[in-house]
């Protein structure tokens, strides 16, 4: 009961925080240096580790496709499946849970060290809410950067398959085949679809990683804490939403 | 400086950048009280601050005075009672945009992010009060009056603990407050430095007639620049008096803590005596 208790009331406060940063939306152009420096942290900095991710699961995709397709002759199909997967899926999922695990994890560790050590109650009193400087900037940030990312993150993960189905002997088609197949079974659609998938996913995290920060209470042992729940929660929400936003999108 | 014979008849506060006069603010608190689960730390607490006065709350530690003065700045909600600043509710975001208070946090609060420029230029910025330019004279006249405009571009990690006092009572300053709240501002300071910022506490009352609410367990400082102090123990207000009145108290309890002795016969002084150490 306890725990249900828990839930609902991360739940309530996330909603009011978001309603919260809402009402500040008109504040955003004045907010802009902040805006810029927050796509810098949730788009510049994650980059490189996308694009390592991407690649790789771009390499293994097309390693495991061209091993169960050869048996049935379907290896000329390889740049269908990962591209689609990529697309829909993967690019989305796996950019989002980097985006909990190193943006995420920043993000509470920064407020909830702000919160104990009174930063945000020094906001507070001095009139300036925390949630339209210290949530709004980063909501729109990511709203802009995911995206950004999820495109680097398909081109990357494709092109990270086509080197594999060219190089790698087991699997051994040309690029012009893989790309074909790609550009054939792959629409503008199932793109789009990852994007509205990741901008979800990015929105949530990002929410819920602000307000467990801003939430969190005690000292400096509960910042640890806190980050902890954050990427968790985060977790455990792209999972769930996964499912959901995949059925709404069909 | 005693501010004991000032007494507190000013009502209104001078601005002290432009000049410009505002009504001071009054605080009533009425029977306030707190429990966090099942501890009470605030029990059934009343009284009234009137406009352009320093009132003290004094009480050894634990006593809940950090937490009565979060109550008066609207950082937490009364478990029962009242706090009202000018009569307003002060944990609504109204009040704020009627009533200018600010709060000078026991260890600064400053933001570690920013500048010590940044950190006083960002009420302003926010608020809009004036172009960059009259914001960075604001910002270094209030930096100048307490003598820190040389560290305008360091961080608060820069600083000394002073120095974070110092810059903290800068940046309330900025807001051009109508009530100044304090926690504990002379703590963890040397005595020096805790003679200089008692010294700018009574300087902003006298200067610009700030209601200003000091929270401390510091004596010298509660008796020397306050108007009224209150002594909270364990979370009761046990005495409200002039510091005259307090001084003169016979109440075991204001004795003991005004005029602390330590017996060292007592057998737990004796228990830490060694053969090498006698």
């Amino acid at each position: 009961m306890k725990q249900i208790n828990a839930v609902l009331e991360g739940a309530g406060s996330m909603v009011m925080l978001l309603l919260r940063a809402g009402s500040y939306a008109g504040s955003l152009p004045r907010q802009w240096a902040r805006f810029v420096e927050q796509c810098y942290l949730i788009g510049y900095t994650t980059l490189p580790i996308v694009t390592i991710l991407s690649f790789f699961i771009g390499t293994v995709l097309a390693l495991e496709a061209g091993y169960s397709m050869e048996g049935f002759g379907a290896k000329e199909f390889i740049g269908s499946l990962v591209g689609l997967s990529m697309a829909r899926e993967l690019g989305p999922m796996m950019t989002s849970v980097l985006l909990a695990g190193r943006v995420g994890s920043a993000i509470t560790a920064e407020l909830a060290s702000m919160k104990v050590y009174h930063e945000v109650d020094a906001l507070t009193t001095m009139n300036i809410p925390p949630a339209k400087i210290l949530v709004l900037p980063r909501l729109a940030a990511v709203l802009v950067m995911m995206p950004v990312l999820i495109v680097f993150a398909n081109i990357v993960g494709w092109f990270g398959g086509s080197v594999v189905a060219r190089y790698v002997s087991s699997v051994g088609i040309s690029s012009e085949s893989y790309f074909a197949a790609l550009r054939h079974y792959t629409k503008f659609k199932d793109v789009m679809n990852g994007m509205a998938k990741a901008e979800v996913f990015g929105f949530v995290v990002v929410l819920v990683c602000c307000n467990i920060g801003l939430n969190t209470r005690g000292g400096p042992r509960e910042i640890g804490a806190a980050v902890t729940r954050a990427v968790v929660t985060s977790l455990i929400l792209i999972l769930i939403l996964d499912y959901f936003v995949t059925k709404l999108l069909m | 400086m005693s501010a004991e014979t000032t007494e507190a008849n000013c009502s209104k506060t001078r601005n002290p950048f432009t000049g410009v006069e505002a009504d001071a603010v009054s605080v009533r608190v009425d029977g306030l009280s707190k429990k966090f689960g099942d501890l009470a730390v605030l029990r059934n607490i009343s009284f009234d601050v009137k406009p352009g006065e320093i009132f003290v709350i004094m009480g050894p530690s634990g006593s809940g005075k950090s937490v009565l003065l979060r109550h008066i700045a609207g950082l937490e909600a009364p478990t029962s009672g009242t706090v009202a600043v000018d009569g307003l509710d002060p944990t609504l975001e109204e009040t704020r945009d009627r009533v200018r208070l600010a709060l000078v946090f026991q260890e600064g609060a400053l933001f570690n992010s920013l500048s010590v420029y940044d950190n006083l230029a960002l009420y302003p910025r926010e608020h809009r009060s004036g172009n960059e330019m009259a914001i960075s004279e604001r910002v270094m006249h209030a930096l100048k009056i307490l003598s820190v405009e040389k560290s305008a571009n360091q961080f608060p990690s820069e600083l000394s603990g002073g120095m974070k006092k110092r810059v903290s009572i800068a940046r309330a300053l900025v807001m051009e407050p109508q009530l100044l709240l304090y926690d504990e501002p002379t703590s963890e300071l040397d005595p020096v430095m805790g003679a200089t910022i008692s010294e700018i506490i009574a300087t902003l009352k006298n200067e610009y007639s700030v209601t200003s609410i000091v929270v401390t367990h510091d004596r010298d400082l509660a008796l020397t620049i306050s108007n009224r102090v209150g002594i909270l123990m364990a979370g009761k207000l046990i005495s409200l008096g002039t510091p005259g009145e307090l001084r003169k108290s016979q109440e075991p309890r204001i004795v003991d803590f005004l005029n602390p002795k330590i017996d060292i016969e007592h057998p737990r002084f004796k228990q830490l005596e060694t053969p090498e150490n006698p």
